[in-house]
Order: C-alpha cells, then sequence, then structure tokens
C-alpha cells in the first residue's frame, strides 16, 4: 500500500485584508470579495520565504510521523517562487530536516500544481522499491505586481505530504494527470511579476484541465462523485473551486471542509494540498478523498486517496483550519515593506 | 563570510549542541572540549530540543544596515531547557517579550548578501503558546 504517511502545514501569522487593497488602489471592496470569493490573504514576514514555509511544514510532518529523517530518501519541493533562480531549495530542507546526505532532491516548478507533481513522483520511486520515504512539498510566497487584480488573492503557505508504504494514513488508490500546453498565466525569466490573460484564465485552463482530469481518473477507476466523501479543488479563488465542483456532480458538503482560500488567499503550490491537509484533519477510516491541482501551463493532478485505520493513531495537531484562522492584519503599508515592493536608492 | 557560514550550516539550522557524559553538561554552539572536565570530557553530538525560556533581552533600535528593516526587534537570551544559554533574534512584537516567556526555535531566514549575493538561513525563536 502506498499513500500518505504524514503531512505538516504552514502559514504565514500576517493576514491583509480586501478591503485594505481595494482602499489603496479605488476599488469596490464588496465587488471583490463577490467576485473572488475572498476576504483576505496571508503575508510573509520580512524573513520568511519558500524555503523557510517548506522546512516548517516539513519538520511538522517528519514530526507526526516519528520516523528517523535518515529513513527519507527524496524530497521534492515545488514552488513558482524559489528564493534562488539556480541553487535547490530542496537542499535547504533537506539539510534542516537532519535527512543526511543520501536522498534524491530537485525542485519543481509547474506554477500551483508542482506540490502535487512531487507528489506523484515520490510515489513511483516508492512503489519501485527505491526509497522508503519521499518528501513532497508545496509551498509559495507568491508574486503579484501592485493594482494588479493578482494582489487580492496572492497569499503565502506550504505543505508537506510524506509518502511511503508503512503506516500510511491515507492510501493513493489512483492517479491520473491532464496536461496540455496553454499559456494562462506565466513568469519571463528575470521579471518581478506573473502575467496572466485574465478571463482567458478560465475556461480553457482552469475547467478544462480540472474537469479532465477528475472525470479521466473517475472514469479509470470506475467512480463517481457520489463515491467521495470530500473534494479539493486547486483554488486561485473562491469562486472556481465552487464552481467546478457543480460541474463535476460534487456538492458543497465535500468541499467545504478543504476549502481555505478566503482566508488565506491562494498559496499557489501549497493550495492545494493545504485543502487536503485540511479534510485529513477531520477524514475518518474509509472516507474516500479527491484531489485535483491545478498549475497554469497547464495541468492538473488528481488523485484518489482512501483513509486508513492508521489515522486515528496519528496525532492530527495543531489543525489547520486554527492555522488558517488565526493571524495579524496589517496595513498596505506594512505589506509592501514585508514583500519588498519598496526599493531604497 | 561564504564559507564560514558553509561550516556552520549543521548547527545554525538545527540546534546541534554537544553534551558531556562525564558532567552531564549540554553546550551550544557545540564544544569540542568540556571546559569543567578538560581532559576528561566525553563529548557527544546532540540534537537540542529548541524548546526554552527568555532570560532576557534587548529591544534593538539602532540596527545594522542589514537588518534595518526589521526594527524595532527583539534580540534575546534564551535557555533552552537542556542548560545552555543562546543569544537569538525572538520574533514577536517588542511589547510581547517577557523575562520567563516561553519559546520555540523556528527556522527563519538571517539575511542574505545583497540582492545577487547567498540567502543565509538558521535558527530564531518564537513565542510558544
Amino acid at each position: 500500500m502506498v499513500g500518505i504517511v504524514s503531512y505538516g502545514t504552514y502559514v504565514p501569522k500576517y493576514r491583509i485584508r480586501v478591503e485594505e487593497i481595494a482602499r489603496i488602489w479605488g476599488d469596490n471592496a464588496e465587488t471583490i470579495k463577490n467576485g473572488l470569493g475572498i476576504l483576505q490573504k496571508s503575508v510573509p514576514d520580512l524573513d520568511e520565504d519558500t524555503a523557510t514555509i517548506a522546512v516548517e511544514a516539513a519538520r511538522e510532518a517528519v514530526r507526526r510521523a516519528k520516523i528517523d529523517p535518515k529513513r527519507i530518501g527524496a524530497v521534492y519541493v515545488g514552488s513558482e517562487s524559489h528564493p534562488y533562480a539556480v541553487k535547490p531549495t530542496a537542499t535547504i530542507v533537506g539539510e534542516a530536516l537532519g535527512i543526511g546526505n543520501e536522498y534524491f532532491a530537485a525542485d519543481l516548478e509547474f506554477a500551483c500544481k508542482a506540490g502535487t507533481a512531487g507528489m506523484q513522483m515520490c510515489m513511483g520511486l516508492v512503489k519501485a522499491g527505491m526509497i522508503e520515504y519521499g518528501l513532497a512539498i508545496g509551498a509559495d510566497t507568491s508574486q503579484s505586481r501592485p493594482g494588479d487584480a493578482l494582489e487580492y488573492s496572492a497569499g503565502a503557505g506550504g505543505a508537506a505530504l510524506l509518502i511511503g508504504r508503512d503506516g500510511v494514513i491515507a492510501e493513493v488508490e489512483g492517479t491520473y494527470s491532464f496536461t496540455s500546453d496553454t499559456p494562462d498565466f506565466w513568469r519571463r525569466e528575470g521579471q518581478p511579476y506573473p502575467s496572466h490573460g485574465g478571463r482567458f484564465t478560465g475556461v480553457p485552463a482552469y475547467f478544462r484541465h480540472i474537469t479532465s482530469a477528475a472525470n479521466g481518473l473517475m472514469e479509470k477507476l470506475g467512480l463517481k462523485p457520489s463515491d467521495f466523501s470530500y473534494a479539493v479543488f486547486h483554488q486561485p479563488n473562491g469562486k472556481f473551486p465552487v464552481r467546478v465542483a457543480k460541474m463535476l456532480g460534487f456538492g458543497m458538503e465535500q468541499i467545504k471542509p478543504g476549502l481555505v482560500v478566503s482566508h488565506i488567499g491562494n498559496t499557489y503550490s501549497g493550495s492545494s494540498l493545504i485543502g487536503l491537509c485540511a479534510v485529513l484533519d477531520e477524514a475518518k477510516p474509509g472516507d474516500r478523498i479527491l484531489l485535483v491541482s491545478f498549475g497554469s501551463g497547464a495541468g492538473s493532478d488528481a488523485f484518489s486517496l482512501i483513509v486508513t485505520d492508521e489515522i486515528e493513531n496519528f496525532d492530527r495537531t495543531p489543525r489547520v483550519w486554527d492555522k488558517v484562522m488565526e493571524g495579524e492584519h496589517i496595513d498596505y503599508g506594512l505589506y509592501v515593506k514585508l514583500r519588498r515592493k519598496i526599493r531604497f536608492g | 563570510m561564504l564559507p564560514r557560514f558553509w561550516r556552520k550550516i549543521r548547527y545554525r539550522y538545527n540546534l546541534v549542541g554537544t553534551y558531556c557524559e562525564n558532567c552531564r553538561t549540554y553546550y551550544y554552539p557545540p564544544r569540542n572540549l568540556c571546559p569543567k572536565c578538560r581532559r576528561k570530557s566525553k563529548i557527544k553530538e546532540v540534537q537540542l530540543s529548541g524548546k526554552g525560556k527568555v532570560i532576557s533581552y534587548s529591544i534593538v533600535h539602532d540596527a545594522p544596515e542589514n537588518f534595518k528593516m526589521m526594527k524595532p526587534y527583539v534580540v534575546a537570551l534564551i535557555q533552552l531547557d537542556e542548560g545552555p544559554i543562546i543569544t537569538s533574534q525572538l520574533v514577536c512584537k517588542p511589547e510581547e517579550v517577557r523575562v520567563g516567556m516561553r519559546v520555540r526555535a523556528v527556522f527563519r531566514k538571517y539575511g542574505e548578501e545583497g540582492e545577487s549575493g547567498i540567502i543565509y538561513y538558521g535558527t530564531k525563536f518564537v513565542p510558544d503558546s
């Protein structure tokens, strides 16, 4: 049995409200909140970045797994905001976890789905018997141009999933990916902020890939929406995952436990994984969970997970929703300082 | 600066200290020799818990160039539960810090050598609720 052995999450403590950003740019906060389904987003501190978020999430995962970190044979960190353009985040995480030196490692980038791509790589290595445990991390401190619509949603956070064969709390029943060359969102080398195709990012990108991956997986496994207790879809805002759930035939009660975006924003590579971890926090043995990520550019990874009896013995504190709901609100001035959007001289 | 930091990565990312089995004392930063037991010292490397309490602190208002963005910030003397006292930045508001307050280690950025230089990471502390 290959699956999730442990998980950990990290969300920076600062939050900025939609009202505060709208105040600066002369937008109507109510229109934005209704349009995006977002109330606020998380903001990293000056000394936090994708590497520190990845380390904190991974440390929680390893601590709860109660395993010797040296048994981890692979570390893959998915992000679109790696601190270095050249020099891996994965080695920083490996060193901070005390894994030793014998492990497979690489940084991954696939917009918001690099974390789930890491899960698939770890699953393959575990299944092939090449490693005992693999760590797949999705973490981001996503960038957004001041005044751009993305500024309301681009948050920070991450999740780490330990994949293995022993002590599995959620077995991966199957995985399926749907990928195409779709230019809906991108950032060119050396550019500080990403660009996007506006309304083009909806139907041909997010909705096409998520529905194709979800339907492809359910067809492969002979499952239907009602077979799942929970479903988690990538959360670029609060509206898209609700709409895609409806398109696929899932109800609000299946997606609500994992819908964290309204309070922390889109955490990019961390987004669907933090949602999954929130669901694992309350899942019971026998529950089936659908996870579908989406990364611009574009692709979706779908997973069907079955929660095992092991989850009853697993330490699920602190809970994801507690981390999501706490936080300290800041104003736009402090936000631009923390995000280094002001330059001196 | 680069080689000097690289040599300490192991001890900065994690609170890896030493323990003298002869007099049962923990040290951080790690020591090759126990200053109490001298030639009788029996030193081994240990991972410290990262939990401790504030025994004293300063609020830095006049910060060095690299830390100006963070001012005012807290630098504290933290006594780890194993005994060693270490100096570290404590990530909290100046008005939150108290002597005796429980703290725990976290992984944070120490700084960076300009926009194109290396980024330094290591252990800082936050209030432990």
